[in-house]
């Protein structure tokens, strides 16, 4: 504790102020640390994660069983051979450090159909993102702003109608979720005299046509399931937020800001809102972990190949690889929005010591 | 329509003496689920520039509502009527975007609670600065305005303001907070600030730096000020006016020195012996108001005041007594604009006989305070002794490995004893010690340094047997009663629960039960009520029921008592006295005040040699080689001496002691 600061004299009177630097803001370089060390307690987090995954699939999944099964079965050399190719005698870890070594490397390994698994990986990486990404986006804006708005506006019809929204979505299950949406959309379609919205695939297959058709394509067939979703994450969100800006609502540092001369509206935004942002800092790594898991639905529902339905398939053929890649990517989209919560929540609230 | 030009202008045209803001007839209720609550009821008043208004009420009378309806912060549902003109223009029902341009530039409010009044996630410095800015309507630059804020800061007396000026309110202190926020107040050079109890949440040293701040920005300003408070004490100096409120109304108004010493209303006067007086020099009973203010909702006609008052008669429940001249001019009932003369709301006022009553004889005091005989000190037995009392917590750093880094002394060797039937009180600032040394001694455990013995038995080597035996003879009274008790138990339960636990019988606990809220001046059906429903003073009383429950040979009392002190000695204790506001206008205006400046030292560092030598006031004085002492040697604590020879009751820890007498 250096830096106690005695400025002898102050206004006429002799003042020493042995608490004037008692708590120094938190240096820059201290929050680069906090995050720093953060981030490699995730690489090893993400490590242990899809260990467990691989070990799970390794030990349950039995992928000669397919061929076994085959009539006529297939020769015993052929199966011995795919035994030997698929490492299945070796011991778990072995297996799970020789795929990961490969990792490393960016070779996923194959699958057991012999398929590079990198290969698909980036593609289904692209697929799954563009949903993620858009859909976490428009949930936390919308629901951030429904939340604040329902506070705001308070046993109003408004706010009402949000919070039956929400409570509405919440208890419905993402799957079902995405087959009434389809099912609207197809009313839609039919009033409009045209597919406008399409509910299978992330694009129509073998489209034909310049660029702006395509993207245009693209966004038809991504406005579904990108509702399916948002839908839940602004559901969560604006439920958390309503509740975290009816505290700010009556809080005095409301009333100094409009005292001080800021409409009730600007205080609101520029004093309210910004503090009530910060416990959602914590709450988005949160639900993006439910996105993931609402994700793997919303694919199989509208038939998008992303890693979500890739998941399945991988369960299916009980394909320990694919199982393994989809946990990794899993886990580290989820470290590192976690992580990303961490630096939000040090750059919104400047009273967390670190 | 000039006029509202006027006020929406730019400021700078003060000057004339005129009202600055004149409440008429002023009424405000909430919908609530038992009814409207009337909150204010036909309000008027006006300030003139540069005037200071006292408004000063029990908790509940409604002194912050008729604030925010002047600033216009009052929430959708409150319903207002009557009239708030501010230089002559009509306030009530103006948009929130014309009344922002007002508020803050030449109407500013400082509120109640300094610690949460300040947004946690800007720098102070930026929120002054945003005061600045969003008047200057782009003429004022960013740079200009954060220069400007650290002036502000400065001129309210936060230490190393450019530096201070980029803290966050978290890393302020109370007192800090609050000149901060008066520093956001003068900002914009108002024509009026309405200080909302400014120093009611803060301990008794910084609330004489906060009126102290006031005060120069009246001067700097040259503002009106509406001066909130509770306790009459605090806006006696200060003040040119007061107005005294209850339920919702102005009972009685008038010049502030006449108020005082010619009190009007029972209610006033209630108020005036309620406030303790260090300035008497003797022992004076305080004279508490019994009974709590009327519900706001469905006023009974007659006097409001009524059930408490010690004068009521029956005319007094015919109508409601209107607020009349009482100083001569204009008798009998004529209205009064609330700008000049002595009015009050009493239809007996006449008979108040002026000078006359005091609270005392009018409220009946019980004199039972009585305390224990200096002289048979030696004969009666010691309850409790603390010998070189030491607490200390360490200072960890980092979440993973934590590791040591400082020692807060807590507690630093404080000795005491305690005889029987004595009381003694342990005062001080907030954070400086007191709980601390409470929850030392009542942990019954070993400390980290010193000696306790309780009833002459020393706590460090007690078997748990003993201690719970012990236990039941030492009971504590809380400082936050609602922390305290708990929320689903019923009253009688709350009380009832140390003498179960002890093993009384079921017959023994619903006798002691009765006996103890009677004792304490709650009523029996009172029993079966929750904490929630009882005021914060009636919550006290529940926890005091219950401590005596066991009936303790030692009792503590968690909060600090306002005690008289004929010749303090340390300057600490001459400075703590002298902060502490007396309700009396021609002392107050004339009474040397001792201000501390700055904050209690960091307990983590304490200073060497005498502790209080950072802010002594005495410690300035001195030439340099006295001061030196000061900064090497820790006083001892002696006797003090009283024309040279020591006292056995009376001691001083300071190496330059001598009888300063405050007031
Ligand atoms: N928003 C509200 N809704 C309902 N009743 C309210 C509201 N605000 C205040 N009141 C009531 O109005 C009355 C006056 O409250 P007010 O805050 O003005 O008291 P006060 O005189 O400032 O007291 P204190 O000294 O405790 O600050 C109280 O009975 C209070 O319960
Ligand atoms: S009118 Fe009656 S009850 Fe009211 S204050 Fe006067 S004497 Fe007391
Ligand atoms: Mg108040």
């Amino acid at each position: 504790m250096q830096g106690v600061r005695r400025d002898e004299y102050h206004d006429g009177h002799a003042a020493f102020e042995e608490c004037a630097d008692r708590l120094p803001p938190p240096k820059g370089r201290d929050v680069t640390g906090f995050l720093l060390r953060r981030l490699i307690n995730y690489v090893a987090l993400c490590l242990i994660a899809t260990f467990f995954a691989y070990s799970a699939a390794a030990l349950t999944f039995n992928p000669l069983a397919r061929y076994q099964m085959r009539n006529p079965p297939p020769p015993p050399e052929v199966i011995e051979n795919l035994r030997q190719e698929l490492r299945l005698d070796e011991p778990i870890p072995l297996r799970f450090l020789h795929w990961g070594a490969g990792v490393l490397q960016g070779d996923f390994g194959e699958t057991i159909t012999g398929q590079p698994i990198t290969m698909e990986l980036w593609s289904r990486v692209g697929v799954s993102l563009r949903l993620l990404l858009i859909g976490t986006t428009l949930g936390i804006v919308l629901g951030v702003a429904l939340g604040a708005l329902g506070a705001i506006r308070q046993y109003r019809p408004s706010d009402y109608a949000g919070t039956l929204f929400s409570f509405v979505v919440l208890s419905t299950p993402v799957f079902l979720l995405g087959i009434l949406l389809q099912f609207a959309a197809i009313k839609f379609n039919d009033a409009a005299g045209t597919t406008v919205l399409y509910f299978t695939g992330e694009t129509t297959a073998g489209f034909q046509g310049g660029f702006g058709a395509a993207l245009l394509d693209r966004l038809q067939h991504l406005i579904l399931p990108t509702i399916a979703i948002a839908f839940t994450q602004i559901a969560l969100y604006s439920r958390y937020q309503r509740s975290a800006m009816l505290d700010v609502l009556g809080s005095d540092f409301l009333r100094t800001a409009q005292a001080k001369g800021l409409t009730r509206t600007r205080a609101l935004f520029k004093h309210g809102l910004r503090t009530a942002l910060i416990p959602m800092a914590t709450l988005f790594a949160f639900g993006f972990g439910l996105l993931i898991t609402g994700s793997v639905f919303v694919e199989e529902v509208f038939a998008w190949y992303g890693m979500g339905e890739w998941f399945v398939r991988g369960v299916q053929v009980e394909d320990v690889n694919i199982v393994a890649t989809v946990t990794l990517f899993v886990a580290v989209l989820i470290l590192f929005s976690g992580w990303l919560s961490d630096v939000l929540y040090a750059a919104l609230d400047p009273r967390i010591r670190l | 329509m000039r006029r509202t030009e006027d006020v929406l202008a730019p400021a700078g045209s003060t000057g004339d003496r005129g009202p600055v803001l004149e409440v008429d007839g002023l009424e405000v209720s909430f919908p609530s689920e038992q009814g409207r609550v009337q909150a204010v009821r036909d309000l008027s008043y006006e300030v003139r520039a540069g005037e200071v208004l006292g408004i000063v009420g029990e908790s509940g009378s409604g002194k912050s509502v008729s604030s925010l309806a002047v600033m216009g912060l009052l929430p959708e549902q409150a319903k207002i009527t009557g009239s708030i003109r501010f230089r002559g223009t009509e306030l009530l029902g103006k948009p929130d975007t014309e009344l922002s341009r007002i508020r803050g530039r030449r109407i500013a409010m400082i509120f109640q609670d300094p610690l949460s009044a300040l947004t946690p996630v800007y720098t102070v410095g930026h929120q002054v600065a945003e005061a600045l800015l969003v008047h200057g309507g782009g003429r004022v630059s960013k740079r200009a305005a954060d220069r400007r804020a650290v002036e502000l800061l400065d001129l309210v007396g936060i230490p190393n303001a450019a530096a201070r000026a980029r803290s966050y309110p978290h890393e302020f202190s109370g007192g800090m907070r609050q000149r901060a926020v008066i520093a956001i107040a003068i900002a914009n050079d108002p024509d009026l600030i309405i200080a909302d109890e400014p120093s009611t949440a803060l301990d008794v040293t910084v609330q004489a730096q906060v009126m102290e701040v006031l005060a120069k920005a009246k001067e700097v300003t040259g503002a009106a000020i509406v001066m909130i408070t509770h306790d009459l004490g605090v806006v006696a100096g200060i003040a040119d006016r007061v107005m005294v409120t209850y339920a919702g109304r102005a009972v009685e108004t008038g010049d502030v020195d006449e108020l005082y010493t010619r009190p009007r209303m029972p209610y006033t006067i209630g108020l005036l012996g309620s406030v303790p007086r260090v300035d008497t020099g003797q022992r004076q009973p305080l004279v508490p108001i019994e009974g709590q203010p009327p519900s706001m909702v469905d006023l009974p006609p007659g006097c409001p005041f009524a059930p408490r008052c010690p004068m009521e008669i029956d005319a007094c429940h015919d109508a409601e007594p209107a607020l009349a001249r009482v100083d001569g001019a204009g008798v009998d009932g004529a209205g009064v604009d609330g700008a000049t003369g002595h009015a009050a709301a009493c239809i007996r006022s006449s008979e108040i006989v002026a000078a006359g009553t005091s609270a005392a004889e009018l409220f009946g005091a019980s004199s039972a305070h009585h305390t224990a005989d200096p002289d048979s000190r030696d004969r009666r037995p010691e309850m409790l002794r603390a010998d070189g009392l030491v607490k200390r917590y360490p200072v960890t750093k980092g979440a993973v490995i934590r590791r040591r880094v400082g020692t807060v002394h807590a507690v630093d060797g404080i000795s005491f004893d305690i005889r029987s039937g004595e009381t003694l009180g342990l005062v001080g600032e907030s954070g400086c010690g007191k709980t601390t040394t409470l929850m030392q001694i009542l942990e019954l455990g070993a400390p980290m340094g010193g000696r306790v013995e309780v009833l002459g038995r020393d706590i460090a080597g007690l078997s748990r047997g003993e201690r719970k035996a012990l236990r039941r003879d030492l009971q504590v009274v809380f400082q936050d009663p609602m922390a305290s008790l708990d929320p689903r138990l019923p009253v009688s339960a709350t009380i009832a629960e140390p003498m179960a636990a002890h093993g009384c019988s079921a017959e023994h606990i619903r006798r002691r039960t009765a006996e103890l809220l009677d004792l304490v001046g709650l009523r029996p059906e009172h029993a079966s009520r929750y904490p929630a429903q009882f005021s914060g003073g009636q919550r006290q009383r529940i926890g005091i029921a219950r401590a005596l429950a066991l009936e303790p040979q030692l009792l503590v009392l968690d909060e600090p008592v306002d005690d008289v002190f004929s010749g303090p000695q340390h300057p600490y204790t001459q400075a703590l006295l002298s902060a502490v506001p007396v309700p009396d206008p021609a002392v107050e205006r004339t009474r040397e005040r001792i201000i501390l400046s700055g904050d209690m030292p960091s307990p983590a560092d304490p200073p060497s040699g005498c502790r209080f030598r950072t802010r002594c006031q005495l410690f300035t004085s001195l030439p340099a080689d006295r001061r030196q002492r000061c900064i090497d040697e820790e006083p001892p604590r002696e006797a003090a001496r009283v024309d040279g020879t020591p006292r056995a009751d009376h001691e001083v820890a300071c190496h330059y002691a001598r009888v300063h007498q405050v007031l």
